[in-house]
């Protein structure tokens, strides 16, 4: 077996145990914020080294992979943050521990004002 | 002058976006590519953003990279330390923080490299204020709140993109 090989498979290891632990997190988590935290981030570093363990596997995709480990990168916090804000603006409150809330704060002034 | 090469710059990076893509070796097909990316180019000319060509701002650029990614690192270990846990020790809330950049483009990457880093989540955003979920409030006042979040990521996209 060739050595990079047993690399790329140590990276795809690695990143499949950040997936495991993104999935625990959904699991544990007590409201939908910080499923979100663990859920859609912890997953962003999971996909981005197994995809990597993937490329130094086979070297020659290592340029496709790339490209699809930019558009990951760029998309993914996109995605979180329009959920969390939709979320937000529907309603959703924060779980019970939670210290502050300075947005429903905002948006309460907001609408005294008017 | 400028939009030429504007177009020139797009045209090379969608041709080389192919090449990559694709790990073609026939030139036929790249010189259809590279006309096809000359047309697109020019339809799109006006939304076209001007290559930076500044030195200092290109070392930074891969600079910020290579930190943003070591961030992520650190910050997917804490996150996944939290989980495994057998008590969750979290201490969430949504703070404010203030950005000092200017541009719509600077503030986005700014926004999604805040929502990159675990235990940080970017809401919303109004203006020059953005609005945080964090996972462990140690701060809940404005100014510490941004020392802590924002400002290595400001350090860098200061100069890249103002």
């Amino acid at each position: 077996m060739e050595w990079y090989r047993i690399v790329g498979s140590i990276v795809t290891l690695i990143g499949s145990i950040f997936l495991f632990l993104g999935a625990l997190g959904v699991f544990r988590m007590p409201d939908l914020y910080n499923r979100m935290q663990a859920g859609t981030k912890a997953t962003t570093l999971g996909t981005i080294l197994t995809l990597l363990g993937i490329g130094i596997c086979h070297y020659e995709w290592l340029g496709q992979i790339l490209i699809i480990i930019m558009f990951i990168a760029l998309t993914n916090p996109i995605s979180s943050h329009a959920l969390a804000r939709a979320a937000h603006f529907r309603g959703i409150p924060l779980t019970k521990g939670s210290v502050a809330d300075k947005l429903k704060e905002k948006e309460a002034t907001e609408v005294e004002v008017d | 002058m400028d939009k030429i090469l504007k177009i020139m710059f797009s045209t090379i990076m969608f041709t080389l976006f192919y090449f990559i893509w694709t790990g073609t070796k026939d030139i036929n097909n790249l010189l259809i590519m590279f006309a096809l990316s000359l047309i697109v180019s020019i339809i799109f000319r006006n939304h076209l953003r001007s290559p930076i060509f500044s030195p200092k701002k290109i070392v930074y650029s891969l600079w910020y990279v290579i930190f943003l990614f070591i961030e992520i690192i650190k910050a997917n270990i804490d996150v996944a330390f939290r989980v495994i846990k057998p008590v969750i020790r979290i201490n969430p809330g949504i703070v404010t923080v203030k950005t000092k950049l200017k541009t719509a483009m600077g503030r986005m990457i700014l926004a999604n490299s805040i929502t990159l880093t675990p235990g940080t989540l970017t809401v919303d955003i109004k203006e020059d204020t953005l609005y945080i979920h964090w996972i462990d409030v140690t701060n809940m006042d404005e100014k510490a709140a941004t020392e802590k979040i924002v400002a290595s990521f400001e350090k860098y996209l200061e100069v890249i993109f103002d």
